[in-house]
């Protein structure tokens, strides 16, 4: 098991693992995602009160799944690096932030799409939304203080460490927004409560949601093998795996 | 135990001796908070709304201020280094780094705040909420900040780079600190709250300071 794992840790083995994981998940992913969009856009009903305003869900509700447990995925990179210091860790961290950031706007985006029809304006501070804009904020942190740092040691350490402590926090803040909410805002809101949905719409969106798991994962994959080749460029294997590309 | 001790006067020695940095947040929240009134206007029930709000978040700016430069002299004289290498373990002078912090930081804030209550028109209630919120939310602001601190030591924009990272992470208290506020402010009982912003201080009291310590020495080894 320690082996498996010290092995996969190896830049090198990664690389060439995640060459063939990456057309796969990819594929798979495409295909999933073609099949709940098609699904959702032209095969569920209509709902009875949001009427294809509904279908904005689709998108809404993956992506912010998604990013909130990228967050967490960034974190276990995090704690993976300070405790093993294993350096693929620290790449997966690094190439996880843009991702989760831009997952988090997507959901804020799509949130304020839906909310025009629905609640006929395009924020509220409500606590979902509030709390995705904070997640959004953690994610910028961690973006901001690796690009203020110059070694890359001891920025990886500083943003895994910021990473965790991040981790630590989310729940207070996601409780406390919640708590804050229910304080502050007019009942009018219920209708933010989850409708219990019918199967023909609840497949659909699980469906979505696991096509968007795996798009992030190729995405992600994608990355840290960019960085990966970045970062080793001057060893003996990329040199020969770019001279390899260019004899081709 | 002595050694503790013996960083809270010595922070306290220096902070003394160069008033500006003590003073120059405190300046810089009065500052602040006199603003809101000028771009608000003056009506005493607008203001009595917002106060709780307005203080928090220049309490929350002030306070990143001081936390900027708490832990830079120390790092750019290499004091921090000999603390590291040194005998006492790290973990009570960062306390006692902290405690310093926040007597010259929060404690001022808390003990000013009646001032602040009624420049805003805030009732007898709501003044006495705020002080307790933020005797109460402050030191948990500082143990936070402490981290951001020492995590953005030696860059080139640090103080900036700090707002972003910590600011977030301030969300809880200055819920909490406003809602307690509120509560007093219509009458209710604010007990629930200040059992809160406690269970936050010591959750921070226990973990923020061990986080502070591994990025102090991050810090350290570039």
């Amino acid at each position: 098991m320690w082996n498996w794992f010290h092995r996969l840790g190896a830049p090198k083995s990664f690389y060439e693992i995640s060459g063939y994981l990456v057309p796969l998940l990819g594929t798979l992913a495409a295909l999933t995602l073609l099949t709940g969009v098609v699904w959702a856009l032209a095969f569920v009903p209509a709902d009875y009160q949001q009427g294809n305003t509904v279908r904005i869900m689709y998108i809404h509700v993956p992506s912010a799944i998604v990013a909130q447990s990228s967050y967490m995925m960034m974190a276990i990179a995090g704690i993976v690096f300070l405790i093993w210091r294993i350096k693929l860790a620290d790449v997966a961290l690094e190439c996880a932030a843009p991702v989760g950031a831009t997952l988090t706007l997507l959901a804020l985006a799509t949130g304020a799409i839906w909310g025009k029809p629905t609640w006929g304006t395009w924020w509220v501070w409500d606590a979902r939304l509030t709390s995705t804009l904070v997640l959004l904020f953690l994610f910028l942190g961690v973006m901001a203080l690796r690009s203020a740092m110059s070694g890359r040691e001891s920025a990886g350490r500083a943003s895994a460490m910021l990473a965790i402590v991040g981790l630590v926090n989310l729940p207070i803040i996601k409780y406390s927004v919640d708590w804050w909410f229910t304080l502050h805002q007019p009942s009018s809101l219920s209708l933010m409560k989850k409708p219990a949905m019918p199967p023909e719409m609840f497949i659909p969106l699980l469906v979505m949601v696991l096509g968007f798991y795996l798009f992030f994962f190729a995405i992600w994959m994608m990355r840290i093998r960019a960085e990966i080749l970045e970062r080793e460029q001057r060893t003996g294997w990329v040199r020969e795996l770019l001279a390899g590309e260019h004899a081709r | 135990m002595s050694a503790l001790f013996a960083t809270v006067g010595r922070d306290l020695r220096l902070h003394f001796r160069r008033p500006a940095d003590v003073l120059n947040p405190l300046a810089f929240f009065l500052i602040v908070i006199s603003l809101f009134p000028l771009g608000i206007g003056p009506a005493p029930e607008t203001l009595a709304g917002i106060a709780a709000g307005v203080i928090w978040v220049a309490a929350l700016l002030s306070l990143l201020l001081s936390i900027d430069t708490m832990f830079r002299s120390d790092y750019e004289d290499g004091t921090l280094e000999q603390m590291i290498l040194g005998r006492q373990p790290l973990l009570l002078l960062v306390l006692g780094k902290l405690i310093a912090q926040w007597l010259v930081s929060g404690l001022p804030i808390a003990v000013l705040s009646p001032l602040f209550g009624m420049m805003f028109f805030l009732s007898s209630d709501g003044i006495k909420a705020i002080v307790l919120a933020l005797l109460l939310g402050t030191p948990t602001l500082v143990l936070l900040g402490a981290i951001g601190g020492a995590l953005t030591l030696g860059l080139r924009q640090a103080g900036l780079v700090l707002s972003i990272i910590v600011l977030p992470l301030y969300v809880p208290v200055l819920i909490l600190g406003t809602a307690m506020v509120d509560s007093a402010v219509s009458g209710l009982g604010y007990t629930g709250h200040m059992l809160w912003l406690g269970a936050l201080l010591l959750f921070c009291l226990a973990l923020a300071p061990v986080a502070t310590q591994f990025s102090l020495k991050i810090a350290i080894s570039h």
